[in-house]
């Protein structure tokens, strides 16, 4: 018998697409120059990173000259959370992000909270979605940033940006000029529109393989006006932003990535929402006490986070890659601290009543069969995993 | 990551659920990671004569209390006594460093028995 391959966590990383491949392979042994050469290898170099910087910008709404290119998420997080501290440290020390934030964003800002910045993390209740209410309270005359990711990475909830890109806008408009509004946007480009001029961020930032593009290359999106710290010293590339010889074929893959999730976003979107709103419903049918981790409306069209009462979600999870399919959990014992993720903690969940969740992130290739198969076997295991606990009440 | 003989009790655990004639039952918990694990043991003339487990743990720690129900078969209360965290990551051929715990909450379950058998006999 064959072992299916089924996966379901494309919210760790994605497939890259046979087009991106195709797109980005001519500049590792064709086109190979350095873009900062003059001669015709550097300058066909350089003409596809600024196509591909076309293609990203177009994706956000933006002008090319406001994308730059980075290695990644994590990169792009540092570089605007530290970026705008030192560059605005003169104004005030004060910044507010939330409790669910990427680690690339908290780490920054505990960074900076050693270095005596004030950081006020926002709660975000059981619905895992931080509130308006709190952001203007929090907002001082010290703060310059506000740092608030656009959807979570665990339970897929979508974050209010552009309310808050609203309030940044009138704080700014009352003289609060060194205000900013950075947003992690790793898990909702290429799956939810995002137009930074209608969100009204300053600072934005995604990489491409979770969009199906290769790891290794991320942007940052930084509004024209806005000054930003560099925090890699050298040349002059990137417009002094981020120093380091440009790596092409990844540029042209990211860019590539772009254009394929810009022309089929919408489609994209709802064939996803589709399919996991059937995993989920069915799911919630066919098994007892199983709960919804997050606001269920308020969500990404592709994520499901489900907590499994009276087991333990790394069991499960092992389950499940025995039988060839691939998710996530974020349960205690799967992490190396063994405490539940800051994000279940953050959203009221306890070591026990946190213990059995798992994340189903779907991406453009799954199939309705892929999620019938889950569905065929996923009730037994958890069946099979309660059966073993002291805990179920009989 | 984890060792075939891990994915094994996974997929097949021994020795599963409450023993309604148990002489006793331990209990231990990890109270960091929330794990718990109840361990029955049946005991005639000082050797463990059945053994019965359950949990609401991670994989390693479900293969832990599962060879541990192996182990015990047959031992005296005293044997059973000697056996230590080691004894039941080898049965399991390894751990990662990070699971080596799971080996301690079923001894620990395995210890908390065997107290309650000797307050039993006093």
């Amino acid at each position: 018998m064959t072992v299916r391959r089924i996966y379901l966590d494309n919210s760790a990383t994605t497939r890259v697409d046979d087009e991106v491949i195709g797109a980005m392979l001519p500049y590792f042994s064709e086109a190979y120059g350095n873009a900062s050469s003059t001669h015709q290898w550097g300058q066909s170099a350089k003409q596809a990173i600024e196509e591909a910087r076309n293609q990203v910008a177009l994706l956000l709404n933006a002008s090319a000259t406001e994308i730059t290119f980075v290695s990644g998420g994590t990169e792009a997080d540092n570089l605007a959370v530290k970026g705008i501290a030192e560059a605005h440290a003169g104004k005030g020390r004060h910044i507010i992000t939330s409790q669910i934030e990427h680690p690339a964003v908290l780490a920054s800002c505990a960074y900076l909270e050693k270095k005596g910045w004030n950081i006020t993390y926002l709660p975000v209740y059981r619905e895992g979605v931080v509130r308006i209410d709190d952001v203007r309270r929090a907002i001082t005359d010290e703060t310059v940033l506000i740092s608030i990711m656009h959807a979570n990475n665990e339970i897929g909830t979508i974050q209010p940006l552009r309310e808050i890109g609203q309030i940044v806008r009138q704080r700014r408009e009352a003289g609060q000029r060194h205000l900013h509004l950075h947003s992690d946007a790793v898990q909702t480009v290429g799956k939810i529109p995002v137009d930074v001029k209608d969100l009204g961020v300053d600072l934005l930032a995604f990489t491409a393989h979770k969009l199906h593009g290769p790891k290794g290359i991320g942007v940052l999106y930084v509004r024209r006006g806005v000054r930003l710290a560099s925090q890699l010293h050298g040349g002059h590339h990137e417009r002094d932003r981020r120093a380091g010889t440009e790596s092409v074929p990844l540029i042209v893959a990211i860019g590539k990535a772009s254009d394929l999730a810009r022309t089929s976003l919408q489609e994209r979107s709802q064939r996803l929402q589709e399919l996991r709103d059937h995993l989920e419903r069915e799911l919630l049918q066919r098994i007892p006490f199983v709960t919804v981790n997050g606001d269920a409306e308020r969500r990404l069209p592709n994520i499901s986070n489900l907590n499994f009462d009276y087991v333990e979600g790394e069991g499960l999870q092992i389950s499940l890659d025995l039988k060839g399919i691939a998710v996530s959990t974020g349960s205690a014992c799967s992490s190396g601290s063994l405490e539940p993720s800051h994000v279940l903690v953050a959203i009221g969940l306890s070591q026990e009543t946190g213990h059995g969740t798992l994340r189903f992130s779907l991406g453009k290739d799954n199939t309705r069969d892929e999620i019938d198969y889950v569905l065929e076997i996923l009730p037994g295991m958890v069946e099979k995993l309660r059966k073993l606990s002291p805990r179920v009440k009989k | 990551m984890y060792s075939a003989k891990v994915l094994e009790h996974l997929e097949s655990p021994r020795n599963v659920g409450a023993l309604p004639d148990a002489s006793a039952c331990g209990e231990a918990t990890n109270p960091v990671c929330g794990d718990l694990l109840k361990l029955y043991v049946k005991v005639e003339n000082d050797v463990i004569t059945a053994t019965g487990f359950q949990i609401e743990g991670c994989p390693p720690s479900i293969a832990a209390g599962s060879a541990l129900t192996e182990m015990l078969a047959g031992m005296t209360t005293a044997e059973a006594a000697a056996l230590t965290p080691n004894d039941v990551t080898h049965a399991l051929e390894s751990l990662p460093r990070n699971k080596e715990h799971c080996s301690l909450l079923a001894i620990d379950a395995l210890r908390s028995a065997l107290a309650q058998l000797r307050r039993d006999v006093v």
